[in-house]
């Protein structure tokens, strides 16, 4: 199901999932008041970014405690953080940190606070194809080809020499609603600017690897966890003169890679049960190698020190 | 025996009663289904809502941090395109088939050739998407030297090859429905089969043909999945076949999950169902008004 949902089909699928769940749940309940303690579900919908990375827990956490089943699915960021304002999942992944007012929705709608746990970092790589000879990024060229307003549209305009007839830059980036989208908008063209418009809005952050690795003119943004031998990962700074630093692990860690981000999972209210067992797993050693094994970074042993 | 005939009678007026509410309940669900989607969208379009801006500007943003702009044009203008693009393809092809399959061809061929083309319309529309992903992305990049192949012309191929089968079957139906007096009444003024389709049966079925058009046209405007994935999804208005688009329906799609339940841009997302609801409501409408034309003549 999620593996499905991460490519197209993704409306009437979540729809046939939603009717799942709701299925599956009434079940639950209807077994789990007759009978003795059922199997325990644990809802964890949101951020494309993290989908992969949340299925590899879920999976993973199967084998420490059977009892308990971790179901999960995407759909962004957005999508998560909505359907804990609706009280109707146990726990949101999010690539971007809430905002106010979804807070205060929340609050409104269920009476609890969305609790915040950061569970590992995600350095945003900007992608192009691997024949693309350019190998380094500032944030100026950046927003000079996502930004609005602003004129770059040809690779020959940031001095890249493509094959001739090639020159067109195909920008990819996401759809609206995203935290990607969001932390990328805010994090490279500044606060309140807004892209271009024309780029290819893909729905997921695998669609938009794959599409720069069949593209040879493109350029997109995605989570480094997405990366295939098709594409190439540009190194960026803040500015030019700057050091150039490639999204690695050990420069997500030491801050030096500039765009970098938490990932996120909140719960309403401090969690309990079984629920706060998962998200102590999450955060023990065990947990930890999965976000390695998943292409991400860790959190820091001993304590959070970046960001 | 007078008790017998009474109870069939009761069973009849009952099973009369129930036939009568399935025909009803089209319209109750067609009513309600308006309603609904009416309802969602109604909160902004009371208040908040600017027609001018929704309808001419080309700025579709959101989710802007700084200046939210709701600008559907673009979209209009790219359904606009894939759907004109698919409607050049698939309406020479579709009245073609019809015609060959009703009046050229052999029973055998007849019969294996609608097998075939009920067959295109079994396909799933996210199956033609992953086509057109996967298939006629690649080829649109070779053949035609674009950077990328998710384009207008992918999204018209995939879309005309949707509509064709709609296209064939009613056009053929429309053309079995000219009177065969009409036919014989042409060959035996000695004309040739040719000018026997152009000059007897395409005037004498045109009103029906017409109808299988323009339901091939609502089945364009109204297909999402397989746009979604072919088209690219880029807010632009369309220039040439090789630039990508987005249309109003894969918008919709792509955007409603993620918007929270009765902001702004989800109740936005609901004004353009209703927008859609009307084009495709003018589209069946013209459709039905041809084919009573075609009775009262």
């Amino acid at each position: 199901m999620t593996k499905l949902r991460s490519d197209g089909g993704r409306l009437p699928l979540r729809a046939a999932g939603v009717a799942l769940v709701v299925c599956l749940l009434a079940v639950s309940a209807a077994c789990s008041r007759g009978k003795a303690p059922s199997k325990n579900v644990i809802q964890d919908t949101g951020s494309d970014t993290m989908v992969n990375l949340a299925q590899a827990w879920a999976e993973e956490y199967a084998k420490v405690d059977p009892s308990v089943s971790v179901e999960v699915s995407g759909g962004g960021s957005g999508t998560g953080i909505a359907a804990l304002i609706e009280g109707t999942v146990d726990i949101a992944n999010c690539s971007r940190s809430v905002e106010p007012q979804e807070v205060a929705q929340a609050k409104k709608n269920t009476g609890k606070e969305p609790r915040e746990f950061k569970v590992g970092y995600d350095a945003l790589a900007v992608y192009v194809h691997k024949n693309n000879p350019m190998t380094d990024i500032t944030f100026e060229q950046l927003a000079q080809i996502y930004g609005e307003g602003e004129t770059v549209t040809k690779w020959s305009q940031l001095g890249v020499k493509m094959p001739a007839g090639a020159d067109e830059i195909i920008r990819v980036s996401r759809q609206s609603n995203s935290g990607t989208y969001a932390y990328f908008r805010e994090a490279v063209l500044g606060k309140g600017r807004d892209f271009k418009l024309g780029s290819r809005d893909m729905q997921g952050s695998k669609d938009v690897v794959e599409l720069v690795s069949k593209t040879p003119q493109a350029i997109g943004y995605s989570g480094m966890g997405y990366a295939t031998p098709e594409v190439k990962m540009l190194h960026v700074a803040r500015k030019a003169g700057d050091q150039f630093y490639a999204p690695t692990v050990e420069n997500t860690l030491n801050h030096t890679y500039p765009i970098a981000r938490p990932l996120f999972m909140y719960t309403l209210g401090e969690p309990s049960g079984g629920v706060k067992k998962y998200m102590d797993w999450v955060h023990s050693d065990a947990g930890q190698q999965i976000v390695v094994k998943s292409g991400y970074v860790p959190l820091p042993r001993g304590g959070d020190t970046a960001k | 025996m007078q008790h017998r005939r009474r109870w069939e009678l009761v069973v009849e007026k009952g099973i009369e009663a129930l036939i009568r509410l399935c025909g009803i309940s089209a319209i109750v669900f067609v009513f309600g289904i308006f309603f609904f989607v009416f309802r969602e969208g109604a909160g902004f379009l009371v208040h908040g809502f600017n027609p001018r801006e929704f309808f001419t500007s080309v700025e579709w943003y959101p989710t802007s941090q700084s200046h939210v702009r709701y600008g559907v044009l673009a979209l209009i203008a790219g359904t606009a395109g894939v759907t004109a693009l698919a409607m050049a393809i698939a309406v020479p092809f579709g009245i073609g088939s019809a015609i060959f399959i009703s009046e050229f061809c052999g029973v055998r061929a007849k019969e294996t050739l609608k097998i075939v083309i009920e067959l295109l319309a079994a396909i799933p529309s996210v199956v033609w998407g992953f086509i057109g992903l996967t298939v006629m992305n690649p080829l649109i990049m070779r053949l035609f030297g674009a950077p990328i192949g998710l384009n207008v012309l992918n999204g018209g191929v995939i879309l005309a090859l949707m509509s064709v089968p709609i296209i064939v079957s009613i056009g053929e139906d429309a053309l079995k429905a000219v009177p065969d007096s009409y036919r014989e009444a042409g060959l035996a003024l000695g004309v040739t089969r040719w000018q026997l389709v152009h000059r007897v049966l395409l005037p004498a079925a045109k009103n029906g043909l017409l109808a299988a058009v323009l339901l091939g046209v609502g089945r364009a405007v109204g297909e999402t999945m397989a746009v979604l994935m072919a088209t690219g999804h880029a807010v632009k208005i369309p220039t040439s076949v090789m630039d990508s688009v987005r249309t109003l329906t894969a918008t919709i799609a792509a955007e409603l999950g993620e918007a929270p339940v009765h902001s702004d841009h989800y109740q936005v997302l609901f004004i353009i169902g209703i927008l859609l609801f009307m084009i495709t409501f003018v589209v069946n409408l013209t459709a039905d008004l041809v084919v009573r034309g075609i009775r009262n003549r």
